[in-house]
């Protein structure tokens, strides 16, 4: 479970998280969606502690992480799993090297089972044979996998994704979203996911949560959605002509 | 204000460098990377400006003393010198700031911009300790050496440019190398070596590691890491040599 209690977020003068409150639950992936420069990314950042928030605190289960102290915090770093939009996976590493990679940095397996276990994640995630290329030689669905191959290599506790699905086509997403899924039960992980794609919660929003110039402006279950009166949320969701189609037929059947 | 900045930034980088490696083995392996990368892959261009410089420098010396009253052993002498002292610290690391400092800004730059970075420090891992501590490691030690190949490398280039020319004989070359050597010049260059592969390494790892946005501010840091790395060791050039020789 990751609680963020009253944060505040400015860089400069502009004030980028306003009074953020809000509860992300164990075992479920809990999305956080919204316009692109909403704050979801800085909100992301600031929950995993890339950016230090101004006011406020972030407690993972009981521990608050952004008082923690630098080694602390460190070691809480070893329970946490990311996967970037872009993946951000090591370019000068096999990928292979970049699943064994946070094995190499903190433990004390031998070679042999830090190559089994990264072998491990990579068919958990369908990679196979693939090992010994680069991730310029692979595509960018399956460099989203490797990702997450190497996010769940050291059994995380937290698994935090920023727009997983930006640059794949609607079948990968769905393969990526579905895996995410899936992983957050197998782990009984508390997810986060970052995302503007309505398919993706509509397959694994457990909880949405609808960012609106930096506050908290809905939160509820994929399936409150629709029913939902509040106008940003409903321009947010039906801004396509398909989602509007959808929101008539559900209307219409009612 | 940026100017402090700047340094404060650049210190508070070193202070992170420095801390406690996570894992002496995985360092050591990056080490010995660095140096094939860094060390080793500059050893090319280093012989061929070496060998091309030392020529020059031969033929120029034997043609502004061309009067009688010059012994002709005065041209290996201050070719060797002119090596020793200068070329083979001053000018080989100027050249190597552009090599290795643009290799470095943009590597540790581009690896910033697509959140490589970022994915380390998530992990709980020192990333400036780990990138940049092994690259600054393997140019200060492997550095020197390639001061020593360029002296030995620019004198040879003297000797057969000289001798091609016609414009003196080996004796009299080798000779003027032998006259007067005072071995502490190659100490003192190897000193000024090892500080100037810091220099480049340290700064041009500063700009790249604090490069933001995309490609073109990647290109920008990867220039500022020369330029900068260029001044530094021009004046580090200076006081050195006030410290070292004076």
């Amino acid at each position: 479970m990751i609680e963020v209690k009253n944060v505040f977020k400015s860089f400069n003068e502009t004030h980028v998280l306003k009074n953020i409150n809000v509860l992300f639950e164990k075992g479920k992936t809990n999305l956080i969606i919204g316009q692109s420069g909403s704050g979801k990314t800085v909100l992301l950042k600031s929950i995993v502690g890339l950016h230090d928030v101004d006011e406020g605190e972030i407690v993972f289960d009981d521990t608050v992480f952004n008082k923690l102290e630098f080694k602390e915090k460190k070691e809480m770093r070893k329970q946490i799993g990311m996967l970037f939009q872009g993946g951000a996976l090591f370019d000068s590493a096999t990928v292979e090297e970049n699943v064994m990679y946070p094995l190499d940095m903190f433990t004390e397996m031998s070679l042999d089972e830090k190559r089994d276990r990264a072998n491990e994640c990579l068919k958990r995630v369908n990679i196979i044979n693939v090992n010994e290329l680069f991730p310029s030689e692979i595509s960018g669905g399956m460099q989203k996998r490797v990702a997450i191959a190497r996010a769940i290599a050291l059994n995380p506790k937290y698994l935090f994704c920023d727009e997983p699905n930006s640059g794949l086509d609607p079948q990968t997403a769905i393969l990526i979203d579905d895996l995410i899924k899936e992983l957050t039960i197998e782990y009984n992980m508390t997810t986060i996911v970052n995302t503007h794609d309505m398919n993706s919660v509509m397959e694994i929003g457990d909880k949405v949560m609808f960012i609106y110039k930096g506050e908290k402006w809905w939160e509820g279950t994929k399936e409150d959605i629709f029913d939902t009166q509040n106008k940003e949320l409903n321009n947010f969701i039906f801004a396509s002509k398909l989602s509007q189609k959808i929101r008539e037929l559900k209307n219409h059947k009612n | 204000m940026g100017l402090f900045n700047h340094v404060g930034k650049y210190f508070l980088l070193l202070f992170r460098v420095f801390s406690k490696p996570e894992k002496l083995k995985i360092y050591y392996r990056e080490t010995i990377k660095e140096i094939d990368k860094l060390g080793l892959n500059s050893i090319g261009i280093v012989a061929i400006i070496s060998i091309f410089m030392g020529a020059v420098i031969t033929i120029q010396t034997a043609y502004n003393t061309e009067n009688p009253i010059y012994p002709k052993y005065l041209i290996g002498l201050t070719a060797r010198d002119t090596l020793l002292l200068e070329f083979s610290s001053t000018i080989v690391a100027l050249i190597l700031a552009g090599k290795i400092g643009s290799n470095i800004a943009s590597e540790i730059g581009t690896m910033r911009v697509t959140e490589q970075i970022d994915a380390m420090e998530i992990m709980g891992v020192n990333s400036a300790s780990y990138l940049i501590l092994p690259k600054i490691i393997a140019t200060v030690l492997f550095s020197p050496f390639l001061c020593l190949m360029s002296m030995i490398i620019g004198i040879f280039g003297g000797w057969i440019a000289g001798v091609a020319t016609g414009v003196m004989t080996t004796q009299d070359y080798v000779y003027g190398i032998q006259y007067a050597f005072i071995p502490y010049y190659i100490v003192y260059a190897l000193i000024k070596m090892a500080i100037f592969a810091f220099l480049i390494t340290s700064i041009s790892a500063y700009h790249g590691y604090y490069s933001y946005g995309g490609s073109l501010e990647v290109g920008k840091s990867s220039t500022k890491a020369v330029v900068r790395s260029s001044i530094f060791i021009l004046l580090f050039n200076v006081i050195l040599t006030q410290l070292l020789l004076s």
